[in-house]
């Protein structure tokens, strides 16, 4: 079982979840987090007074997936959340190693 | 001979001017950061607690009791003795007590303003002080030079609404205590991100809504010039907020919604001292020169370095001082008998009135907003301490927060 974090574009979030939904994802957990990386931020005015504000919001997605299933998660979100610009997202993997459903106890992949 | 008509309109309009002290609160408690909207807002709202208890005590009597001197009220009306329900010196179709009630109204919002410049860093408890020495030794002469039978309007300034008393008055007094007070810790390299401007936008708004009866009701009866007043007010408003927009929209590329905001309050403040005295069609001129010219002016704020937190000086002491060059440029007898011909109405001697009694308040504003802070910093200090600035005035002032999500 694998851990697959995808930071991407607030507005791309639903297509995402679609594409997620399609190649049979039953689940996630999403966090609104700010952050930034090559994309800068972006500039605020109030009364003139500019401000440029480095954290943007983006959206994290967590999704835990049977290790096969991790190219095709992988392909799913990529080609949803991409607009080819800066600032798209980036996506983490890293192992899982249990997983158990709360109310009947199953554990590994049946928990998922 | 009372009038019920008037004597409802000036009951109304006293309502209104009222109203714009909650407005203002939030116009202000919009813009300053979430860890501070308590603490300005209360210090606008608390104005109407502190001020209404002054006003009967002494204020009243103080700003429109008998002249001593065209200097400062007698203190024969004291605690409001004589001050009754059949009609006094001032208006002679409505119960001396409405025409105090009014006036109260316009002495309340007064320091309220001035909160503006020392928001998110100053003690509640010397801006108490601050609000009480204020009323009392700038406010309350100030008013009796322009309104009470003294200097300023005996020397034939207009002022129909309170340019001078309330706007370049609370301008002037903003600058000094933004220079004594100092800057917010990390000017100009944090971010201070306006907490909610919704909320500025529906403060702008009741100050609009209660402007009316700020200007309309200065008439002091339902009649020829408050319609006058009324028109004026609002058409200011909306070219001020038009020209703002458009100002920083040339200047920084972007149209804001503070900027609409901030626009129509400068506006309403540029027409205030001229809102019954001139026609429809020089307020709009009024407004649109305000609204580039206030923006000017904070644009200049940032270049001179003083942090005036809300922009009191640009917007009120600027607005202030244009409105009263306005009357003095197109003030004129066919609009108000009761008032005087400006310079484009063939009379260049009232523009020197209009500067000369504006100079007069500002001199004696500033020099006793000086002495006063002085004071307060000598009895309790001015400033709160680092570590509470740090957490916000709400939290370590009143032991409360405005927002816990």
């Amino acid at each position: 079982m694998k851990k697959i974090e995808a930071i991407i574009k607030p507005f791309k979030l639903d297509d995402v979840k679609a594409a997620l939904n399609e190649i049979g994802i039953q689940g996630m957990t999403i966090q609104e987090v700010k952050g930034y990386g090559r994309q800068k931020g972006h500039k605020e005015i109030y009364r003139g007074a500019e401000y440029s504000v480095d954290f943007i919001p983006k959206v994290k997605i967590e999704i835990v997936a049977p290790s096969e299933m991790v190219p095709v998660v992988i392909h799913a979100i990529r080609q949803a959340a991409n607009t080819g610009k800066v600032g798209d997202g980036k996506i983490f993997i890293m192992p899982v190693e249990e997983a158990i459903r709360v109310r009947t106890g199953e554990r590994g992949k049946s928990a998922l | 001979m009372i009038n019920s008509g008037d004597t409802a309109f000036m009951l109304v309009s006293a309502a209104l001017v009222m109203f714009m002290t909650p407005g203002l609160a939030l116009f202000y408690g919009g813009m300053v950061r979430s860890k501070n909207v308590l603490s300005t807002i209360v210090q606008s709202f608390i104005c109407l607690g502190v001020v209404s208890i002054i006003w009967v005590f002494y204020g009243y009597s103080l700003a429109f009791g008998p002249d001593v001197k065209s200097f400062i009220g007698n203190l024969d009306w004291a605690f409001l003795r004589d001050v009754g329900p059949s009609p006094g010196p001032y208006a002679e179709s409505i119960p001396h007590l409405v025409f105090c009630a009014f006036q109260l109204m316009f002495a309340i919002i007064t320091p309220a303003l001035i909160t503006g410049a020392f928001a998110e860093r100053m003690k509640f408890s010397a801006f108490l002080l601050f609000s009480i020495l204020w009323t009392t030794l700038v406010y309350l002469p100030i008013c009796h030079w322009v309104w009470g039978g003294g200097w300023i309007g005996k020397i034939g300034a207009l002022d129909f609404a309170g340019g001078t008393v309330i706007h370049i008055n609370s301008g002037v007094a903003a600058l000094v205590c933004a220079l004594m007070i100092g800057k917010r810790r990390g000017w100009r390299r944090d971010i201070f991100m306006p907490n909610n401007l919704s909320m500025t936008v529906l403060g702008a708004s009741i100050l609009w809504f209660g402007w009316f009866g700020f200007n309309a009701g200065s008439a002091l009866s339902a009649g020829e010039t408050a319609a006058v007043a009324f028109v004026t007010t609002q058409v200011s408003a909306g070219a001020a907020a038009v020209s703002w927009i458009i100002a920083e929209w040339l200047l920084h590329g972007n149209p804001t919604t503070l900027g609409a905001a901030s626009g129509a309050v400068a506006g309403l403040v540029a027409i205030t001292p001229a809102a019954g005295f001139v026609g429809p069609v020089p307020a709009v001129f009024i407004g649109l020169v305000a609204g580039a010219l206030c923006y000017v002016a904070i644009m200049l704020k940032n270049r001179f370095g003083y942090d005036d937190a809300l922009d009191v000086v640009a917007v009120h002491g600027v607005g202030g001082f244009w409105g009263s060059v306005a009357t003095g440029l197109f003030a004129s007898t066919a609009i108000n008998s009761a008032g005087a011909d400006g310079l484009f109405y063939g009379n260049p001697k009232l523009v020197v009135v209009q500067i000369a009694g504006a100079f007069g308040a500002m001199a004696y504003c500033a020099l006793m907003t000086f002495v006063i802070m002085k004071i307060i910093k000598a009895l309790v200090g001015i400033r709160i301490s680092e570590e509470g600035e740090v957490q916000g005035l709400d939290l370590s002032q009143h032991s409360e927060v405005g927002y816990s999500l």
